[in-house]
């Protein structure tokens, strides 16, 4: 296994000014967005021409070779060979003179083009051989890291290129519903991964939830009072814990309407969108604000916003109707808390899981993901470094087909059982 | 190929340097500005004379050498802008000979210069290229000190130089500036000093990176009659060539383009590397000085570690390098650094250095090399010049 740095940092000395966040810079071609695009979902894909096969770095608009322009982003295995390497001292940038040194190489891809990548500290000295993997640094842009050849790897593991994760090791984190299964299961992963601190909501304390209270006395999480609903309480648990949650996760989720028949009136589509996406609102305006303030302080910063979506947000699934419109509207507004929260390099990572096998997609068939296996998703995005993540076979299959084809998608699910 | 017809009677005459300054306030239009009317004023002729104009800048934006004939009161029938960093002179030269050679122009002034204010130089490397933009800048910010770096770590690892041997290149230029009035880094540089300096982006260390500042060069091109009637002296263009993007295939860039063209450069020129006096090279890096050695045929391909111990370098040295001091310790003026060999090849070729003095003069070679797109520079670019 890895080493881990396992000594829980030193309390902060509260006379010192906290920094303020700088971002490395985040100026990219559109079309070298697609490195992004891809790393965001944790793939490393260059272009490669369709027409004449050769692979493409920097990304461009026209092959190299050939010069067409049919240049399609394509999964690579990254091996290559460290050709020479630097400890860069002097930086131009803030973000980069804050950190010094940073280990940086060329690599000479066996796809035949060039790199430059941070070079993790498990490489050994150049020349050697090495993969390159993709990651999305604290201005949420790709980059590309040198890791060695063989082996698994943790960007954890190299101090600098650890602020490429949101590692919840160490951290105080707030799981804002604990009453679900799976919110319940992403606090016992947490805590697993080595969390400081787990604070749990708990909405509606006279309807006691079997499970919450096995967390509490297990000492894994505080239970704290919170309802996603109700801006003033939102609001009073902001101002209690706002200033030290370095990690939110909102697990708040409602899924009870389905077909647009299926029940008279809106009022249970309400409740939906006043947790689903209301309560994300709620949420963004009271504590977002905190997080920004505290994305430098040290290495126990402020980091990560990660929203418990479905893949229903990506395309309406019409048996649950009204719940993907919910969720569907938060991914929307997920989008500008991301943009919201980028200015300070905090990342907001969205878990679209396909169905969970809970009480609420009791009808549909399986695979169906397991709390547990929902919040294990959850704890490895935050551990590596992505913003989307889509876990399950259906989410992966439902992803797939919409990146082929939105509007067929759609049909598709028009056939869709009910 | 067809074969390329010689230069006639072309030559380069009225070297100018506005003097460098490590920051300004001024603009690059002031520095250009400052070097035209040097131009005039050397050459004794009226702005009216000159009627072509070849601009390098980095910092001309939003204009370009239109803006320029404005802005400077110009009226030409001949307009370059030649935006290829450290190799814009020699480009400048080939396309202003050809000009003045075929009548499209009678005197062309060549110009080069650039600002510096304090963040300048971050500005210009955030929006270098595409590439850069997209592939380089993120990892670290370095700027040109990553690219180096990288280039100077594989080529001592594979060619065998030593750190001592890239300071002796260092010291030599120092020395040299030493005489040159014009020089903004006047410490004379020990080997000790160079070897132990701080470290920037290893192996580069503080005497391996040319120092950013503000300041312009310029000279005039024109056919050698006309420089007669205007009682100039003057330094005959005897070869050029230039590169682009040579060697695409090579995995890191320990070669420049000069390897696929020295050749047809002597032939032009009619002279070969044992019949050149001295040699003023691109010198942003001293890694850079080593290829330029090779390429230009002064020894074998990896012989540059072999060639740097066998010789002196000062301008009274066995083989004569940057002798007002080169970029490394005069300073780099922006795009002016690729201007900076030239015009004191053609002050040691008309008997008017600065500084040190190259004995007996008669031939010497400039080379150019610009623009580090994305993993290597992309341009480069050479001429033979000779005395009257």
């Amino acid at each position: 296994m890895p080493s881990k740095p396992d000594t829980r940092p030193k309390r902060k000395n509260p006379l010192v000014r906290t920094p303020l966040p700088t971002l490395p810079p985040g100026a990219r071609s559109r079309v070298a967005l697609g490195l992004t695009a891809a790393a965001a979902r944790g793939r490393f894909e260059l272009q490669v021409c369709r027409d004449c096969g050769a692979v493409q770095y920097p990304p461009r608009e026209v092959c190299r070779s050939c010069l067409s322009q049919r240049l399609a982003w394509r999964a690579q295995d990254g091996c290559g060979a460290l050709l020479a390497e630097t400890l860069l001292r002097n930086a131009q940038e803030l973000f980069f003179r804050e950190r010094a040194p940073w280990r940086v190489g060329i690599v000479r891809l066996d796809a035949g083009v060039n790199v430059i990548a941070y070079v993790h500290q498990t490489v050994g000295a150049a020349p050697a051989r090495v993969r390159v993997n993709a990651a999305l640094d604290r201005a949420g842009q790709a980059v590309l890291i040198a890791v060695p050849e063989q082996g698994r790897f943790h960007l954890s593991d190299d101090p600098k290129l650890r602020e490429m994760t949101c590692d919840p090791r160490h951290r105080k984190i707030l799981v804002t519903d604990g009453k679900s299964a799976p919110g319940q299961a992403v606090v016992r992963a947490l805590a697993a991964a080595g969390a400081d601190l787990i604070w749990v909501g708990e909405a509606e304390p006279w309807k006691k939830a079997p499970g919450l209270e096995a967390l509490r006395n297990a000492g894994i999480a505080k239970i704290v009072p919170l309802d996603v609903t109700d801006g003033r309480s939102v609001r009073e648990l902001a101002h209690e814990i706002g200033a030290k949650v370095d990690i939110l996760v909102n697990t708040a989720d409602c899924h009870r309407a389905f077909s647009l028949a299926g029940r008279r009136g809106v009022e249970t589509a309400q409740l939906e969108t006043e947790i689903n996406y209301f309560g994300l609102l709620r949420l963004a305006q009271e504590f977002a604000p905190a997080l920004k303030a505290r994305a430098a302080d040290g290495t126990t910063n402020a980091i990560a916003w990660v929203n418990l979506l479905s893949i229903f947000a990506i395309s309406n699934y019409p048996p649950h109707g009204t719940y993907s419109a919910s969720k569907a509207a938060a991914f929307s507004l997920s989008q500008a808390l991301r943009a919201e929260l980028a200015t300070a390099g905090i990342r907001v990572i969205n878990l679209f899981p396909g169905p969970i096998d809970d009480e609420w997609d009791q009808l549909e068939l399986p695979p169906k993901l397991s709390p547990a296996s929902v919040a294990s998703a959850l704890v490895e995005a935050l551990k590596g470094s992505v913003e989307d993540v889509y876990p399950g076979d259906v989410a992966q299959d439902w992803l797939a087909r919409h990146l082929d084809d939105p509007k067929a998608l759609e049909r598709e699910l028009r056939e869709a059982r009910r | 190929m067809t074969e390329r017809a010689a230069y006639d009677d072309v030559v380069l005459a009225a070297p100018v340097t506005i003097p460098y300054v490590r920051y300004s306030i001024r603009s690059a239009h002031w520095f250009l500005g400052r070097a035209l009317a040097e131009l005039i004023a050397t050459a004794g002729v009226s702005k009216a004379r000159i009627d072509g104009l070849a601009v390098a800048s980095f910092t001309l934006a939003p204009d370009t050498a239109v803006g320029l004939t404005q802005h400077l009161g110009l009226t030409l029938r001949w307009l370059d802008h030649v935006p290829m960093g450290g190799a814009s002179g020699i480009v400048s030269i080939r396309r202003a000979a050809r000009a003045v050679e075929s009548g499209d122009a009678e005197i062309v002034a060549c110009i080069a210069g650039d600002s510096n204010h304090t963040d300048s130089f971050r500005r210009n490397t955030t929006s270098f290229s595409q590439f850069a933009q997209d592939a380089v800048y993120p990892y670290g910010s370095g700027g040109p000190n990553l690219s180096f770096a990288l280039l100077t770590a594989y080529y001592m690892r594979e060619h065998g130089v030593e750190r001592e041997d890239f300071g002796k290149l260092c010291v030599a230029q120092r020395n040299n500036a030493l005489k040159n009035p014009l020089a903004l880094l006047k410490k004379p540089l020990t080997l000790d000093d160079y070897l132990n300096a701080r470290l920037i982006a290893d192996p580069l260390r503080l005497f391996d990176c040319v120092m950013p500042c503000a300041g312009a060069e310029g000279f005039l091109v024109m056919r050698r009659a006309t420089a007669a009637s205007l009682g100039l002296p003057f330094a005959r263009v005897l070869g050029a060539i230039e590169r682009h993007n040579a060697f695409p295939d090579d995995p890191i860039q320990d070669r420049g383009g000069w390897a696929m063209d020295a050749d047809a450069l002597y032939a032009q020129a009619g002279v070969g590397p044992q019949d050149i006096n001295f040699l003023q090279v691109y010198d942003d890096y001293p890694v850079i000085n080593a290829l330029q050695f090779e390429g230009l045929g002064f020894c074998g391909r990896a012989g540059a570690p072999e060639f740097i111990r066998a010789n002196t370098f000062e301008a009274e040295g066995s083989f004569p390098v940057n002798t007002s001091g080169g970029q490394l310790s005069v300073g780099q003026a922006g795009a002016a650094g690729g201007h900076l060999g030239i015009v004191e090849a053609i002050r040691q070729l008309t008997g008017q250095p600065l500084g040190a003095r190259v004995p007996n003069a008669r031939h010497g070679v400039v080379s150019g090399f610009g623009m580090i797109n994305y993993d290597r520079g992309i341009c480069s670019g050479a001429v033979v010049l000779g005395a009257a």
